[in-house]
């Protein structure tokens, strides 16, 4: 008996290797601890209590303009909806590792859909008044176990323009709290050491909508389709993507292999496909979209932008899947691209056919395992159990509410 | 309104050190030069095309430290000067962790000396393209499910239309993703003529030699052909070759689609052919047509119509017979002889139309089922007519292609009359003899000479359908020959000359031999 047990438990174990064996043809796992990490479960690690606002922080913002859904900056929508619904979500505060307050401060659009910033720290600061007088656990902690989504250009430092982000800093009442934002940018300002850097939303039925066969032969050399210079807001050149977009203009322009142009065709996803390279190049802020859609169809993301830190850069080796170039070598780009050797780039192209990676990309409706929400959620897992420095004597206080700009301080 | 306060601080400055001296007609003096200056500048700036009192500015305000400039070749602007704030900051060590490496600000825009593209690095990026391509495809395209070769078998001789009939399957063959092997059997024996036409194929060649002579009627060909093919199918024994055979006849058409489908065979398989069976005449054809629509209201629908040989099957896909090519329309107006200007019409069963696992002629029975005769001990003697004749139950056949909805090749018989001739190889050597007027106007210089000698050869090249071209010192064995020659043109004055006049052109290996002809 005992021995037909391990004899088919062996038969077992020789044909799942077999079977994953001849998986790996196709894909590559990111193996190793970082890799493993995408698809870890959240459900379990950590309990997360939702706040119950007010809807003029979120729905009534909504209702105004239903164009927050569908923009790059709909992540802090999705995740409201999706933590409502998650299994880590807890009704009892006490037994909550990590607060979550529903506030959309993205959601306040001009008549061309951008969004504007004048608003947010207002809105910020006044949801935080709420929920420091309104529920005790705030003040435990001054916020450190609260955690905020900001997807807007530069994080927490609510400005479109970088400059004057840097002077506004991270909203000081957010000082203590982990931010999840798509702004990632090492040694800056407005990235603060623990917050968690997730990709900008990109919408997953209308990239799934155009994928091509897989077999179709990858002919385009490197793609790229956006504005090279912004004449309306940097009608002199050089400010807009620190001369980094125009220098590749200017030297690749004639160039065969670079199809690169400010078109906006409708071939743009099927066209990634056919791409071996994508570039991905910062504009305004450093991160895009684009790193998203390269992950997504399989083209090995070219990113241009000093000391940008990637979506889950603990988790997802990024160098090992995509090509990093500095600023100063973009002249040189093409003798980058075309030095890597063959077998590398195929690495790459396995590493990127792994559905995981793809996955860990979307935030698909409704989520599913692996996706980005449950990255955010392995994120804020791996950040605990909280510091015992984090929790302050009754009646401390270190955060200053009334630091930052005289305009802030005005009631929303 | 920027330029007012340029205009102040240079007058600021150039004042201070001239206070001390200060005295009225200096003073003048002094506007009349800063007009005079004020005026260089604008007119080195229209001319330079940017703000070249700007650049002085910079030059005398800016210190030498500040510079965050990348040194661009074509863009001298400036950067504000708030700029050299950020960059005072960082020079102090721990200023530079809390601080961004990464400034913000305007930034030259790199352009390299030459920005084109270098050839080196063209080739090197098509090469990786290549190989991506070829990664691709052997993951996810043919090569990804276990790909079976192909074992063409092709049964050919030497004649004139088989330069054309071969380059055909050639040209199928080598597009066939797959690997493929193809079995040459060639009646004669094995020739230079076939070897050189399949030696471009770049596939894996059996040429094969059978040492029949092709006979001259379709009947009798085809009772040869299916010889040469049990030959081939002998070599796929002996060699123990691994994949699916099909038979390739040299005059026939595939289409991609059909190596594709028959991947899928387990042991032995049948698809639908298209069958063309072409007259010369073409009021025969029409004829014909007709008498088919006459016969197919008479008789009940049993006999197809379409020109297709194939599997039929019942409403579940299951085989339950065969259709077959209608050859009753043609009764008695068939071809007999190759070079008939009449209707070729088929087998009963052509071979093409059927496919079969290679493992079905190997010697050892190992899981060869048990409707399947033993290949080896085939006798051809016995009349082989169609491969069903290798199978004990030939309701075992797998019908392909949609159980035989889709007609995946053609079947034609196009030959040359039986004595025609054509160059060995296809190569004209020594060059044609052939006068080409070279100047073609409405009014001739002088008039075409009447053809005279010229009918009895031009009669000859209208009733057949062939080109001979022969050295001219062959023209003694006129029984081999017939030529086609254009009409020279001549000058009235150069009758016995044979100098080439400046209307003609002339090609020929000697003109002495011009001249002993005329």
């Amino acid at each position: 008996m005992s021995n037909r047990l391990s004899l088919s438990a062996i038969l077992l174990f020789l044909f799942f290797s077999a079977s994953s064996a001849q998986h790996n043809v196709r894909t590559e796992r990111i193996s190793g601890s970082a890799g493993d990490v995408l698809e870890d479960n959240p459900v379990g690690k950590l309990k997360v209590y939702v706040y119950e606002l007010p809807s003029k922080y979120n729905k009534k913002l909504l209702q105004k303009d239903p164009r927050c859904l569908t923009h790059m900056f709909a992540a802090e929508i999705f995740m409201h909806r999706f933590l409502l619904s998650s299994p880590v979500r807890t009704l009892n505060p006490d037994e909550a590792d990590w607060f979550y307050s529903p506030i959309y401060p993205t959601c306040d659009l001009t008549p061309t859909g951008l969004p504007l910033p004048f608003k947010s720290p207002r809105m910020m600061r006044s949801a935080i008044q709420l929920i420091s007088s309104n529920w005790p656990y705030w003040n435990k902690t001054e916020g450190a176990d609260h955690f905020f989504v900001v997807p807007h250009d530069f994080g927490a430092c609510f400005h479109y323009q970088e400059e004057k982000a840097i002077e506004r800093g991270i909203l000081p009442l957010l000082q203590r709290a982990t931010l999840v934002q798509t702004f990632g940018q090492r040694n800056h300002v407005c990235l603060d050491q623990g917050s968690i850097t997730i990709p900008p939303f990109a919408p997953p039925q209308k990239m799934h909508a155009h994928l091509i066969p897989p077999d179709v032969p990858r002919s385009i050399f490197v793609y790229f389709r956006g504005l090279f210079y912004d004449v309306n807001n940097d009608p002199e050149g050089g400010y807009y993507a620190r001369g980094a977009r125009a220098a590749v203009w200017e030297n690749f322009k004639n160039n065969p292999l670079f199809d690169i142009s400010t078109d906006h065709p409708t071939t743009y996803y099927e066209d990634m496909q056919r791409s071996i390279f994508c570039l991905c190049p910062l504009g305004w802020a450093p991160w895009s979209p684009r790193l998203v859609e390269a992950v997504v169809f399989g083209c090995i993301p070219v990113i241009i932008a000093d000391d940008i830190v990637l979506p889950f850069a603990d988790a997802i080796p990024w160098e090992e899947i995509g090509v990093f170039v500095a600023e100063k070598d973009v002249p040189e780009v093409d003798t980058i691209l075309t030095s890597i050797p063959t077998e590398v780039i195929l690495r790459k192209q396995r590493l990127l056919a792994n559905p995981s990676m793809k996955q860990a990309m979307l935030f698909p409706q409704p989520a599913q395992p692996g996706d980005a929400f449950h990255q955010i959620l392995n994120g804020l897992a791996r950040k605990l159990p909280h510091d015992a420095s984090v929790y302050l004597k009754a009646g401390e206080k270190v955060l200053n509410w009334t630091a930052g700009p005289v305009g802030d301080l005005k009631p929303w | 309104m920027k330029l007012s306060a340029l205009h102040q601080s240079y007058l600021n400055r150039r004042r201070s050190p001239l206070d001390s001296s200060v005295d009225a007609p200096s003073k003048s003096f002094l506007a009349v030069f800063w007009l005079v200056l004020h005026c260089l500048c604008c007119l080195i700036s229209l001319l330079l095309g940017f703000r070249f009192s700007r650049l002085v500015f910079f030059f005398l305000v800016s210190t030498p430290s500040s510079s965050n400039l990348y040194s661009p070749p074509f863009r001298p602007d400036l950067p504000p000067p708030r700029i050299d704030l950020t960059p005072s900051n960082a020079t102090t060590a721990e200023a530079k962790t809390s601080s961004s490496r990464v400034v913000v600000g305007r930034h030259g825009i790199l352009i390299r000396p030459w920005p084109h593209p270098d050839p080196v690095e063209v080739m090197k990026a098509h090469r990786i393209i290549e190989r991506v391509q070829r990664e691709q495809k052997a993951v996810f395209g043919a090569g990804a499910k276990g790909s079976r070769t192909v074992i063409a078998v092709t049964p050919t001789y030497v004649r004139t239309f088989q330069a054309l009939h071969l380059n055909g399957v050639m040209h199928s063959l080598m597009l066939v993703p797959y690997d493929v092997v193809w079995i040459v059997v060639e009646a004669g024996g094995v020739s230079n003529e076939t070897a050189s036409i399949v030696g471009k194929s770049g596939v894996r060649v059996i040429h094969v030699g059978f040492d029949q002579r092709m006979p001259n009627t379709w009947e009798d060909r085809g009772k040869v052909e299916v010889l040469m093919r049990l030959r081939a199918l002998r070599v796929v024994k002996e060699e123990k070759l691994d994949g699916v055979v099909m038979f390739a006849d040299d005059s026939n058409m595939h289409s991609m689609e059909f190596f594709d489908e028959i991947q899928n065979v387990k042991w032995f398989g049948a698809v639908s052919v298209g069958i063309l069976a072409h007259s010369g005449n073409a009021e025969e054809m029409v004829m014909s047509m007709d008498k088919r629509r006459e016969m197919e209201e008479e008789e009940s629908s049993s006999l197809s119509s379409l020109p297709v040989q194939g599997p039929a099957c019942n409403a579940t896909d299951k085989l339950i017979g065969w259709h077959v090519f209608n050859t009753l329309p043609y009764a008695g107006k068939s071809a007999v002889y190759i070079d008939d200007v009449a209707a070729v019409l088929p087998q009963k069963l052509e071979w093409c139309g059927f496919v079969l696992n290679s493992r079905i002629l190997w010697d050892e029975a190992e899981s060869k089922p048990e409707w399947v005769k033993e290949f080896g001990l085939l006798n051809e003697n016995e009349g082989v007519e169609s491969p069903l004749s290798l199978l004990n139950d030939p309701s075992m056949v797998e019908p392909l292609g949609s159980c035989g909805r889709q007609v995946l090749l053609w079947w034609l018989r196009v030959e040359a009359r039986a004595d025609s001739k054509f160059p060995p190889g296809w190569v004209i050597d020594p060059p044609l003899e052939i006068t080409v007027a070279a100047k073609r106007t409405p009014w001739p210089d002088v008039p075409p000479e009447p053809p005279t000698k010229k009918k009895d050869q031009m009669s000859l090249s209208q009733g057949n359908n062939n080109v001979v071209v022969i050295p001219k010192h062959q023209q003694q064995q006129q029984q081999r020959s017939s030529k086609v020659r254009k009409p020279k043109r001549r000058s009235k004055r150069n009758k016995h000359e044979a100098k080439p006049t400046d209307t003609a052109t002339q090609v020929s290996s000697s003109t002495k031999h011009h001249q002993e002809r005329n």
